[in-house]
């Protein structure tokens, strides 16, 4: 669904559908979405907005027996061409998981995955870089004196952090967000809330919620899926005071969910 | 139902116990026997047992009942002045029991079942880690399906079936390869021992890397790292405590696997650790003599002390399992470094 809109979208897709062995996950979704915006997608369980998400870094090739068709452009280059390698593609395409998910490794060895591995970087540079990403997180002042402890000694809220400080150390356009605050506490929610809003000044941010409240808070452009299928589109604004479907006012009024 | 499920529970660790306790009375056998056996060479021998009494005296312990057998069979058995010291003759580098001056020398059999080990384990361990990462994380699932219950079908392999194959055919394919001058020897028993303790090294592998979290593996890729990078850097240190479990279950098989080794090791006891002569094994040992020893003389006591030893390494290396992998490694690895 196309938007007037004076930017040039960062990511359209077209009848993107994503098949489970004989389940019709997602069913031809055609969207832009816009950079340096948050544009997030709401919905029952079930209904496939995290398919949505995972293909576009191609995450639900990991999944035995997914298939997709239809195009997804990012910049205008489709990324499910053959040609395309899909390592590249989640190079630019970051991804942040409903459960945080730490590698069993120090703080800092976990931002520095990322940066290691097109080769050896020299020391200073690395400090610098994890120190970057991990203030981009809003996370250094609570580390920075433990940084070689395990991140499993975190709390979650601070580990869902450096799970964002690890994914935008490598310098990503986007970052795809699937339900990040879904099993936090109201605190830490509103930290990431916080940190996505500074976020987006340098990055295209798609993000994944079920919690409606959090889509009107923090995005600017908003879609809702129901059953496979993006129903609506739309300004969070206009989606929220003005929904021109009748399953969307139901959603967002809380009849059904 | 319950108390009936708790009899049987009862009943298995029961028997444990009871071999153990079993084992022990036998061995202390040595004690008994070669008190017997100083009683009987009279005065004129006290000073050459002197040296070893204070050793004795750790091991003896008075409320046993010493003397449980007709004490004649056993001092019958024993020449005494072919016995300087019994600690000694333990400790000695010949196992000749049966000559007419009967040596005890142990090391050639520890030795030998240490040279065979490390030669299985050598072979087993990379495999069997190589190939666990390639079922668990790169091969299609239909394939992984296929491997797992042929891999794990390995693990009921009767081993005589092993130390035949190794025998017949191993035996040939490494002498023509390597023109060694022994047909049977430690590397031949290594390599059944290897075939022995494969599925374990592969499942219990296997299984700690599956029981990874499934996130892991998609966090990694989702940073854009190549599949072998994640697989190298994340998920190997991440299972690194189930792997050394693994290498150590599958060293407490092979220590103790007897069948193999006594068909396939050549059987010689001999003090070397050159991995192409033949080796004697302490499970070996046991197997080839116990059925034909004289039943509560020395040697009968120290074919049980084998076995004690063989308990004792086995139970040493669960504790460690349990223990220091769980405990230490699992900490280390999830980067605790305090």
């Amino acid at each position: 669904m196309a938007l007037q809109s004076p930017l040039e979208p960062k990511i359209r897709t077209f009848e993107l559908n994503v098949y489970y062995g004989y389940k019709h996950a997602l069913q031809d979704v055609t969207v832009d979405i816009y950079p340096n915006r948050v544009t997030a997608f709401i919905g029952p369980s079930g209904c496939g907005k995290s398919t949505f998400l995972r293909a576009l870094n191609r995450m639900n090739e990991l999944i035995p027996n997914a298939r997709t068709s239809g195009r997804v452009e990012i910049d205008g280059i489709n990324i499910y061409d053959p040609g395309i390698d899909v390592v590249q593609v989640r190079r630019r395409v970051g991804m942040v998981f409903q459960q945080s998910v730490p590698f069993p490794k120090s703080i800092y060895e976990n931002v520095a995955f990322g940066l290691r591995l097109n080769g050896k970087l020299p020391k200073a540079e690395l400090d610098e870089l994890v120190e970057k990403s991990l203030r981009q997180a809003a996370l250094w002042d609570e580390v920075k004196d433990r940084l070689h402890h395990s991140a499993l000694e975190l709390s979650g809220g601070q580990q869902q952090r450096l799970c964002i400080a690890r994914a935008i150390a490598v310098n990503p356009e986007i970052l795809l967000m699937d339900e990040p605050c879904s099993a936090l506490d109201p605190i830490s929610t509103a930290k990431i809330e916080e940190l996505i809003e500074e976020l987006k000044q340098n990055y295209t941010i798609v993000l994944v919620t079920h919690n409606i409240q959090q889509a009107a808070r923090i995005s600017d452009y908003t879609g809702f899926f129901y059953l496979g299928r993006l129903v609506e589109y739309n300004r969070t604004r206009e989606l929220f005071t003005n929904p021109q479907k009748r399953e969307t006012e139901d959603y967002i009024t809380g009849r059904f969910g | 139902m319950e108390a009936l499920i708790r009899l049987f529970a009862f009943s298995a660790l029961a028997a444990i116990g009871l071999i153990l306790l079993f084992i022990a009375r036998e061995t202390l056998g040595i004690v008994s026997a070669h008190d017997i056996s100083r009683a009987a060479t009279g005065t004129t021998a006290l000073e050459v047992y002197g040296a070893e009494d204070d050793v004795a005296a750790e091991v003896y312990n008075p409320e046993v009942e010493l003397p449980q057998r007709p004490s004649e069979s056993v001092a019958e058995h024993l020449t005494p002045s072919a016995n300087p010291s019994l600690v000694q003759n333990l400790l000695g580098t010949t196992w000749q029991p049966v000559s007419s001056q009967p040596k005890y020398g142990l090391l050639p059999l520890i030795v030998g079942s240490l040279k065979a080990t490390l030669i299985a384990l050598l072979f087993a361990v990379p495999i069997g880690i190589l190939a666990a990462i390639y079922a668990a994380f790169f091969a299609p699932a239909w394939l992984r399906e296929t491997i797992k219950p042929i891999v794990e079908l390995l693990a009921g392999f009767p081993s005589v079936v092993i130390g035949f194959f190794c025998l017949m055919v191993v035996a040939s394919a490494t002498q023509n390869l390597l023109g060694t001058t022994f047909r049977l020897n430690a590397l031949v028993a290594g390599i059944g021992l290897a075939i022995a303790s494969l599925p374990i090294v592969f499942t219990i592998t296997e299984d700690s890397f599956t029981n990874l979290p499934r996130q892991l593996w998609e966090a990694g890729l989702a940073l854009g790292a190549q599949p072998w990078q994640v697989v190298a850097k994340i998920l190997v240190p991440a299972a690194t405590p189930g792997l050394f479990a693994a290498a150590l279950l599958a060293f407490g098989r092979v220590f103790g696997e007897t069948m193999i080794v006594l068909m396939a090791s050549g059987n010689a006891p001999l003090l070397s650790w050159s991995p192409v002569e033949p080796v004697r094994t302490m499970a070996a040992t046991i197997g080839a003599e116990m059925g034909e020893v004289v039943w509560g003389s020395l040697h009968y006591s120290i074919l049980f002390l084998i076995g004690f030893l063989l308990f004792v390494v086995t139970f040493t290396l669960n504790i460690i399992a349990e223990f220091w992998i769980r405990q230490r490694l699992l900490r280390r690895f999830r980067g605790l470094t305090t």
